[in-house]
């Protein structure tokens, strides 16, 4: 290193001599830190998305490298959030790949006290032979007086406020379809 | 509004920068507060003591916008003679039936209409929730009303809500809510001086706001105010709810509700929808005016999007296979039949009940009491191990190898791993695009039940069964893609958008909506969103360059509008009520309406225009009838109908208080929806014996840093560690009286359950002077369970189970109980100490709180 690297590698002689005499910013700037690059600027894609925790739908951009969130920031574009995200969507990285997210079926058969693993289709399949049959057990063709119900009031469901319109509209459209009538959801609540 | 919509609140600061007063109620000083003008600490379940009192203050100074008021509002509109009010009822308005708890709703319509028809069978209503139908279209009322313009008639609305109010004086606010008066006038003055022509003052609420058995009606209260103050449809005014998750907006546009279909379109109901023609023609009322005289159209076109090629007008488009509800089929309902071993499976989705729904004890036994539970979240949530780790595992109410329900735990998708839109709390749908693949077995709902329908239909192929046929007729062929056979998010949002049936063309919005079978759609409130083939939610024009409406951001219901009811921005005539305030307006040389906005009126139809009288459906409304919705046209200041609990707010006392009513002998709302049943139970407020024995309110909220009931946070490393303990806040004075130490352990007892918590001593809680007596108020946040990285006892257990008879929301923002020190017992101990409160209480099985307040009560006055 000569000595003139030496100097200008001083932070007070950058204060002194550049665009930062109040010392917070380039002129405070280590080496290693010049070196680094953002995490945003390296991402193999970035996906228009929106904050899933309160309602007022902040604007997200969400970084993917290596088919993998690298990064979750607020989207500068939005009339409605102005780039800004707070604690929670801040931390939205965190959610989507936080260590605790489960990505396995779990099965707990009746009278178990531990959980048991189960093959995804397999358990999508015993699901929809026990709908049938609660519905098998349960259904109501008509009222006392002949009047139709067509339904059954022995299966029930309660949705978060989470889901995409268009997958409340297929479960709104299958339970309907069912005869399921007692749905319910967040919005109740 | 600092605290738990921050990036919202962000516009609340601009506003305070360019000289905006703000306000801030609340029973706790928070982040808001320290950023508000005035804060006006507040009894929780008093609001409208409070509203009330400011509807008073322009009345009796006659501070209404005058001509917005005779224009756009019911104001000078005659209600019958036969009305009586809650002044003269002692607090219950003309037509209760005591038997029932509801109103018959003859005595409130408009003078001359008593027999025409508007009036609902409210139990009925309130059994369906309908109040929910009216989010997108008013009640519906006979267009011709007899009206006195001079507003001095004393059955005109004006002078009845003056008498409704009389006694709401600022003495009375300070008694009822122990708000001093010098503040509440501060805050009535400020809200009528920046209102009118040149001024506007918007509402905010969160939706807290719902959850207290007179919730609606507390936003009634609000909406009268702001109508009267022609602070509605105009830029800075309205009401805004901050709803509290991504899309629960879009959660009850198109529904997973038991009483609703997508577009607020009731669900069937067997006594009175028994055929096609009187489903749709209770939403349409043939022979009114507005906008419902398309409903049929709506009706045949969602039949359509659901039965496609077997759905036909000479069938009825299948009416005949639609489920029908005999009465109340709402989540606690669904609870209690839980408990009673009514039902068989439970599907939860996204949803915690166990720790996030009031009564969190009975919610978890019911969920120990079914054949099979399916859970779908993210993760590991309690309401998917309560038969392990559940507080009544501890106290031994539930037994591991005694508890026969079997549980699937699905993981799910997260936001970034698959595509679709969320509507935000201003109506607004924002798409999603998918970043990544969902790990390992995680799917979206949309891939759930897409396959499970997919295997229901295989299972049931070649059933000759009549109740299979809407399964296998089902409109059920949505394009999959990718490795997951992931359903097409896009498709589906075409079919809510809506096409006609014979070319596939999307539709341009609902106008285009047929009765003949020519046109299928999902939602007709969202068509539009798809309109032109072009997914308009997807739009992302940036800010800076469109103008500061942002009308080409998303793409909001109805119609791409984002304020409603906006033609009252301008004039009779349409001309803006002033340079400033300028919106919507009326361009007399292109003979069309224009503005900022998509207008909310005919866009050719001038102010000046006036109906032939008789005439029904939108051609009745006039030039100059702004709330387009609404049967007569108008903002109601009364509503005659569509509210179950009465024509105007009244202060009601919450399901539990310390104290007597005030203002009528009726003590809480005598139409609240209650649930007799063993589990349940009810606090005993005055007039009744012991409600010393729960001296104390308590209140809940959020915390910035978690979310609802955690399952989204105390999941997430960082925000588990800005929050990691479970907390009780309590004012100095309280802890002295009760001997609490800040940093030491608390626990409180209502009649449900004990918790614990840690105690944080503070001044941002005040003991209220009210009635002469020092009520004491304790906040908790609710977002605690025993799961995740960071665990506590749960405030939910604390609430019992008594709904807003309207939408059938619980009371779970107020509740009575005591408070004591140091940590609660464990084990079989936890349940007799409760035990023994409600033995002290008078509490039993079958001890129902009275409804209707006795005459000659305890108490009484």
């Amino acid at each position: 290193m000569g000595i003139r690297t030496f100097i200008e590698g001083w932070p007070v002689y950058r204060q002194l001599t550049g665009t930062d005499p109040l010392g917070r910013g380039a002129a405070a700037q280590s080496e290693r830190s010049a070196e680094l690059t953002a995490r945003t600027e390296t991402a193999d894609r970035v996906a228009r998305s929106v904050c899933p925790y309160c309602a007022v739908g902040c604007g997200q951009r969400v970084y993917v490298q290596d088919g993998r969130v690298t990064q979750i920031e607020g989207d500068w574009d939005s009339p409605i959030s102005r780039g800004r995200l707070c604690p929670k969507g801040a931390a939205s990285k965190s959610l989507v790949t936080s260590p605790l997210r489960q990505t396995k079926v779990r099965y707990r058969r009746p009278y178990g006290t531990e959980w048991e693993d189960l093959d995804l289709d397999v358990a999508l399949d015993m699901i929809a032979d026990r709908v049938l049959a609660a519905r098998e057990q349960t259904w109501e063709d008509v009222d006392d007086e002949g009047r139709p119900l067509n339904r059954t009031l022995g299966i029930s469901s309660l949705g978060g406020a989470t889901l995409d319109n268009e997958e409340n509209y297929l479960i709104k459209k299958l339970f309907t379809a069912m005869g399921a009538l007692q749905i319910e959801n967040q919005a109740r609540i | 509004m600092a605290e738990a919509h921050p990036v919202g609140f962000q516009w609340v600061m601009e506003a305070k920068r360019r000289g905006a007063k703000v306000f801030h109620v609340d029973p706790r000083f928070t982040r808001t507060s320290a950023l508000a003008d005035t804060y006006l600490p507040i009894r929780a379940g008093t609001d409208i003591a409070l509203l009330g009192g400011v509807v008073r203050y322009i009345l009796e100074n006659e501070l209404d916008f005058r001509e917005y008021v005779l224009a756009y509002t019911n104001a000078a509109t005659i209600v019958s003679d036969q009305f009586v009010d809650t002044e003269d009822g002692d607090g219950i308005f003309s037509g209760f039936k005591p038997e029932t708890g509801t109103y018959d709703q003859t005595s409130w319509q408009y003078a001359g209409q008593e027999n025409g028809g508007g009036a609902e069978d409210t139990e009925e209503a309130r059994e369906t929730a309908a109040g929910l139908r009216h989010e997108s279209h008013g009640s519906p009322i006979p267009g011709v009303v007899r009206r006195d313009e001079t507003l001095q008639h004393p059955n005109c609305v004006y002078q009845i809500l003056k008498r409704h109010y009389a006694r709401y004086t600022p003495e009375m606010v300070e008694r009822v809510c122990g708000i001093p008066q010098e503040k509440f006038l501060e805050l009535a003055r400020a809200w009528t001086e920046n209102s009118g022509r040149e001024r506007t003052g918007v509402l905010i609420y969160s939706v807290g706001w719902t959850q207290h058995s007179v919730g609606v009606q507390y936003i009634r209260t609000g909406a009268i105010i702001q109508s009267l103050l022609g602070n509605i449809g105009r830029p800075g005014g309205g009401v805004l709810a901050l709803r509290g998750h991504a899309s629960i907006q879009g959660s009850t546009d198109i529904p997973t509700l038991f009483n609703l279909l997508p577009g607020y379109l009731p669900m069937p109901h067997h006594a009175t929808h028994p055929t096609f023609d009187a489903w749709a023609s209770s939403i349409r009322h043939p022979g009114q005016k507005g906008y419902w005289g398309h409903a049929r159209a709506y009706c045949a076109s969602l039949l359509k999007a659901y039965w496609g090629d077997k759905a036909t007008p000479e069938n009825d488009f299948c009416y005949g296979y639609m489920p029908r509800l005999t009465g109340d089929h709402g989540t606690y309902q669904q609870v209690l039949n839980m408990i009673d071993g009514k039902v068989k499976g439970y599907f939860l989705l996204g949803q915690n009940p166990a720790v996030g729904s009031a009564h969190g004890r009975a919610q978890r036994l019911g969920m120990a009491n079914l054949d099979w539970l399916v859970v779908r979240d993210l993760f590991m949530i309690e309401s998917a191990t309560f038969w392990k780790n559940a507080p009544e595992v501890a106290t031994g109410e539930i037994v591991p190898e005694q508890c026969r329900t079997e549980v699937f735990f699905l993981p799910a998708a997260s936001h970034v791993e698959k595509e679709g839109t969320f509507t935000q709390t201003q109506r607004l749908l924002q798409w999603r695009e998918k970043a990544v693949e969902p790990p390992g077995d995680c799917r979206s709902e949309l891939w759930f039940f897409y396959h499970l329908g997919r295997k229901l239909r295989e299972k049931l192929a070649g059933s000759d069964k009549p109740r299979d046929r809407a399964l296998l007729d089902l409109a059920w062929d949505y394009p999959t893609e990718g490795p997951l056979a992931e359903p097409s998010a896009e498709a589906v949002l075409r079919e809510i958008n809506g096409f006609e049936v014979a070319t596939g063309r999307p539709l341009g919005g609902f106008t285009e909506a047929r009765d003949d079978g020519s046109t299928a759609m999902g939602c007709w409130i969202y068509s539009g969103v798809y309109a032109d083939g072009v997914n308009q939610a997807a739009r992302r024009k940036p800010r800076h360059e469109q103008n500061w409406v942002a009308g080409e951001w998303g793409w909001a219901w109805p119609a791409n509008r984002r304020t409603l009811y906006n033609r009252a921005s301008a004039d009779r005539e349409g001309r803006p009520w002033s340079e400033r305030k300028k919106y919507v307006w009326w361009d007399e040389e292109k003979g069309e309406w224009t503005g900022y906005d998509v207008p909310d009126f005919e866009k050719t139809k001038p102010p000046s225009y006036r109906p032939a009288p008789g005439t029904s459906g939108p051609e009745g409304i006039a030039g100059d009838d702004a709330f387009v919705m609404q049967g007569d046209g108008k903002a109601w200041l009364y509503a005659p109908t569509g509210v179950v609990d009465g024509p105007m707010p009244t202060h009601y006392e919450p399901a539990e208080s310390p104290l007597r009513n005030p203002l009528y002998r009726q003590q809480a709302n005598p139409t609240r929806k209650v649930y007799p049943h063993p589990v349940n139970s009810v606090n005993p407020s005055p007039p009744e014996e012991h409600s010393q024995v729960f001296p104390y309110v308590f209140t809940v909220s959020r915390l910035t840093e978690h979310h609802t009931a955690g399952g989204m946070s105390r999941t997430v490393p960082p925000l588990a560690e800005l929050q990691p303990e479970m907390f009780v806040e309590v004012s100095p004075e309280l802890a002295a009286e009760a001997g609490l130490t800040h940093l030491g352990w608390a626990h409180l007892v209502s009649g449900r359950a004990v918790i614990e918590a840690k105690v944080l001593v503070t001044d941002r809680l005040t003991p209220l002077r009210v009635e002469d007596r020092i009520i004491h108020q304790v906040w908790l946040p609710y977002h605690f369970g025993f799961e995740g990285l960071v665990t506590g006892d749960s405030a939910n257990d604390l609430f019992g189970i008594t709904l807003d008879p309207n939408v059938l929301i619980q009371e779970s923002k107020v509740g009575t109980c005591d408070v004591r020190p140091g940590r609660r017992p464990t084990g079989a101990a936890l349940r007799e100490l409760v035990e023994d409160y409600r033995r002290r209480a008078g509490i039993t099985p079958e001890r129902h709180a009275p409804v209707v307040t006795p005459a000659d009560g305890e108490g009484a006055r």
